[in-house]
């Protein structure tokens, strides 16, 4: 739940990448980090284990500058994707505003796909939210891995697994070589935004 | 969703933890929502934590140990405390969804430090209900 400072003139806001185990979440918010490097002033925080899967959250705080002359605090984190981690995945989702929801394009990847979108929806009803209500944007990631051969999913099929209710935007992207990592967090801040300004009136 | 306090009630508060912790030698206090938003902050000008980093770090471990008193029986533990060589942290629950978080040196000891913070969380939760009922 964005909190809104009439004092500082100053919103936080709470996105959410969620998904998958080793779909592709922390890469984004690395991209992200350096790609802004000059306007985040502090360190990504990651509580992660040994083999980079994310125990707990990333955290990457991210200034977006002034919105109807407020001042606009993004703070973006990852939700670990691993099915065993369910207890923190849903501690992360508390007061979320906006979620991405990475999925892997990878074939093999199908059916972990769909169920980390109804997990999803089960932890957000923990919170009385309905994924149908909370601005949601898709990711299909590692569209890179065709080059390499790996059979990827139809962007048509990922549309009818994941987005045939959802009805949302999707953008097909890479978060190793950036490609609509920057579009992807862009869709959802002005979603988000919007519903927040929205809400205000 | 979102929702706000007023500047009145944020001058309130922000005045409680001043008067109440700062000027007693606390280093460092912030109130966060369970969400890790920052609702207030104030220090004694001579340190800069990075405290937006703190706050998301704080609701996930206030989070976690809540759901672990959950697991064991326990309906919660409201308050935790972390204690270094230097520096100490101590977290205070606040109605359900607000956190009390102070960072003090070992120049005030912790039995004085609980003090303080009971009589700010009370007057804190008083101003945080008269907006909530309103
Ligand atoms: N080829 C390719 N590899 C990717 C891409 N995105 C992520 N990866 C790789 O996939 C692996 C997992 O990526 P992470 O970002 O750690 O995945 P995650 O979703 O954070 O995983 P959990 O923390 O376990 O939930 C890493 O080895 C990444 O380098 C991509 O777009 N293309
Ligand atoms: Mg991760």
């Amino acid at each position: 739940m964005a909190f809104v400072n009439p004092k500082k003139k100053e919103v936080q806001v709470k996105i959410v990448y969620y998904g998958p185990g080793r779909g592709g979440k922390t890469t984004n918010l690395e991209y992200i980090y350096q790609k802004f490097s000059s306007r985040i002033k502090t360190e990504m925080v990651t509580i992660k284990t040994h083999g980079d899967r994310t125990l707990f959250f990333d955290f990457l705080p991210f200034d977006i500058g002034k919105v109807n002359g407020y001042d606009v605090k993004i703070q973006l984190y990852t939700v670990p994707g691993q099915v065993k981690y369910n207890a923190t995945r849903r501690l992360v989702l508390r007061g979320v505003d906006g979620i991405v929801f990475v999925a892997d394009a990878m074939a093999v990847r199908r059916e972990k796909n769909i169920l980390s979108l109804k997990n999803l929806q089960q932890n957000l009803a923990n919170y009385k939210k309905s994924v149908f209500k909370v601005p949601i944007v898709l990711q299909y990631n590692k569209v890179d891995l065709s080059e390499q051969g790996i059979p990827l999913l139809p962007i048509e099929t990922m549309d009818k697994d994941l987005n045939s209710r959802l009805k949302t935007a999707s953008f097909p992207a890479s978060a190793l070589t950036g490609t609509n990592v920057v579009m992807t967090m862009k869709k959802i801040i002005s979603m988000t935004m919007a519903a927040i300004i929205n809400e205000l009136k | 969703m979102s929702y706000t306090l007023g500047q009145e009630q944020l001058d309130g508060i922000e005045e409680i933890l001043q008067r109440d912790l700062i000027d007693v030698g606390v280093r460092c206090v912030f109130l966060i929502d369970m969400a890790g938003n920052i609702i207030a902050n104030r220090d004694n000008g001579k340190i800069k934590h990075d405290v937006y980093s703190l706050a998301a770090l704080a609701a996930g471990n206030f989070g976690a140990v809540s759901a672990m008193a959950k697991i064991i029986g326990e309906g919660e533990f409201s308050l935790l405390f972390h204690k270094g060589k230097k520096e100490n942290i101590h977290f205070n629950k606040i109605i359900t969804e607000f956190l009390l978080i102070t960072i003090f040196s070992n120049d005030i000891s912790l039995g004085f430090l609980r003090l303080k913070v009971n009589e700010t969380v009370e007057k804190v939760k008083q101003v945080l209900e008269s907006v909530q009922a309103s």
